[in-house]
């Protein structure tokens, strides 16, 4: 029996065998590289910083998460909240259309053309897409141009004198941040959206307008609540990458800080590894609790 | 069943999927432009000279080139290999512990990419381990996992475990039954994945800025040329390079996985 036919056997007889062996070698990278670098962090976050040296104490103290209740520090938190959920919600209103016609009513070839419609713009460099929003937010690219053409700049002009949103142009504004974010992470709330929606039966839509709904009455009452699992599953992905990302609010927007940033520039430049790990905790424990509560809302079979 | 949609609706969707494409096309159209300290629209004028200085007189575009593809073909690799292991663990079973295993595999790419880059940065610091493209790749491979993962295990599901019985009922043994039934019948999807792992990685910017030390890849190249311009076409040329890199894996992994019932790419 040579030693092939010997293991096959042996995989025949212990099956856990088999499933252990296969599973070893990704567990062992997952665990080690990724989750011993999370518990790296997380312990980071219990350590502070001198403030004279401006060395890190390797000693356990809460005073790091202390520092993140300070006014300039919790205000990154809150803006950056407030954008994750301010993207979030505007991503739900713009995929929706989309991701019901794709569902509904395209077929054949209008099929192909929605799913890599939907596909080509959310796998597309990430960076390519920021950069072409440079381009067209630019004071002299072709946003102005078109409001000149059109004489719709008085529009912009309104938006931009909003207060706290507003700002001198749209690409030193955080109307212009929300743009880029609500552009560079709509294809990630269309498609679990488009997948529960897939799973509506039509029958059900038909029986509710036979028993004398209007078409508004079966979208709030038979549509919305079978569309919701794929919505919060969308919701999982725009608010967590709102909430991580540091480039778009560095190239595009006012200086002020995100979550993302801040852990950037403090484990940079500012050399403030425990802030810096604190602060990256706060989307860890975010997503977290999302997560559980998403699970309960049926989510994750959506994704 | 309705087949006519109604006006609004095409309206909006519509729409929508110009808003998604529009932005794009004028990367493309910038890449011509005879301006080059702003970005002004329209056009002064069209050339096509922007090309050839790219090619022929900007030697710092080539090292992080050469970094990129190197760094997204040994990830994809590893993670072919990673995802493909746990997909055929966990395809048709069930057992203790199951789903915290999917919950580990999801992750790296369901939290922030900035905490996964952090993280890396602070544990390589630790443990004294030098930036380097070693360091890049580690990152880079831990969320192209789940990508083939994803692409694997769809498969391995519509796979019947009756053709794997067959073959070891013929007399074939676990290694005969993985060459000549198993990979045969994962090809398409595994191409799939490797393929939608390499554009991943390709054009992956944020874990990278932690993970990179001194070295560049294309994307932190191009990130830098957007804080700090000089020649913009030319950065519309290397865009449209790293716009074609992402989209032609696309498209073929499309194409590979049209006919199952799986589509490559769902989950990002």
């Amino acid at each position: 029996m040579t030693v092939a036919d010997r293991l096959t056997t042996l995989f025949w007889r212990r099956p856990t065998l088999l499933l252990t062996l296969l599973l070893v070698p990704p567990l062992l990278w997952l665990g080690v590289v990724y989750v011993g670098s999370l518990a790296t962090l997380l312990l980071q976050s219990f350590y502070s910083i001198d403030e004279f040296s401006g060395l890190v104490v390797r000693e356990f103290t809460l005073k790091t998460y202390a520092e993140l209740l300070r006014p300039s520090n919790f205000d990154v938190i809150a803006r950056t909240l407030l954008m994750s959920a301010a993207v979030t919600a505007a991503s739900v209103i713009v995929a929706f259309p989309i991701a019901y016609m794709a569902a509904r009513y395209a077929r054949g070839r209008w099929k192909a053309v929605f799913y890599l419609g939907i596909m080509l713009p959310l796998w597309s460099s990430y960076l390519v897409k920021v950069y072409a929003w440079k381009l067209i937010l630019a004071k002299e690219g072709i946003l102005t141009w078109i409001a000149t053409q059109t004489h719709s700049q008085f529009l912009i002009d309104a938006a931009l004198s909003l207060p706290y949103v507003g700002g001198n142009s749209l690409s030193t504004s955080f109307l212009g941040t929300f743009l880029v974010f609500t552009y560079v992470w709509l294809p990630f709330m269309i498609l679990p959206m488009q997948a529960s929606l897939e799973r509506v039966p039509a029958s059900l839509m038909e029986a509710s307008a036979d028993l004398g709904a209007t078409p508004a009455q079966t979208f709030r009452s038979v549509t919305l609540p079978l569309a919701l699992p794929g919505i919060i599953a969308g919701s999982i992905f725009t608010f967590s990458l709102t909430m991580g990302d540091y480039i778009i609010p560095q190239i595009i927007g006012t200086s002020a800080n995100f979550i993302g940033m801040a852990v950037y520039k403090l484990q940079g430049t500012a050399g403030n590894i425990p802030l810096a790990a604190a602060f990256a905790v706060v989307p860890i424990a975010i997503m977290l609790v999302y997560l559980s509560l998403a699970k309960r809302g049926g989510a994750f079979d959506a994704i | 069943m309705r087949s006519e949609a109604p006006l609004t609706l095409k309206l909006a969707a519509f729409a929508g999927l110009l808003f998604l494409h529009l932005p794009i096309l004028l990367i493309f159209l910038y890449a011509f432009t005879t301006e080059e300290q702003t970005f002004q629209f329209p056009p002064p004028g069209l050339t096509t000279q922007w090309f050839g200085i790219a090619w022929n007189d900007r030697p710092d575009i080539w090292p992080p080139l050469y970094l990129s593809l190197q760094v997204a073909a040994v990830s994809t690799v590893i993670a072919l290999i990673l995802g493909t292991l746990t997909a055929a663990a966990m395809a048709n079973t069930r057992f203790f512990g199951r789903e915290q295993i999917t919950l580990l595999i999801l992750l790296p790419i369901a939290l922030p990419g900035v905490i996964t880059g952090i993280s890396l940065r602070s544990a390589f610091s630790i443990m004294d381990i030098p930036f380097s493209t070693l360091t890049i790749i580690l990152g880079h491979a831990t969320f192209c996992i789940v990508i083939v993962y994803n692409n694997a295990v769809a498969r391995f599901r519509r796979l019947s475990g009756g053709i794997l019985e067959a073959s070891a009922d013929l007399g074939a043994n676990a290694f005969q039954t993985f060459f000549y039934i198993l990979l045969p019948n994962l090809g398409t999807a595994l191409l799939a994945g490797g393929m939608l792992a390499f554009a991943l990685s390709f054009d992956e910017v944020i874990v990278t800025t932690f993970t990179a030390g001194q070295q560049s890849t294309l994307p932190i190249w191009m990130l830098q040329e957007l804080i700090r311009p000089r020649q913009r076409p030319v950065t519309n040329v290397v865009a449209i390079v790293v716009f074609a890199a992402t989209v032609v894996p696309i498209l073929l992994a499309y194409w590979l996985t049209r006919d199952g019932g799986e589509t490559a790419g769902g989950g990002k």
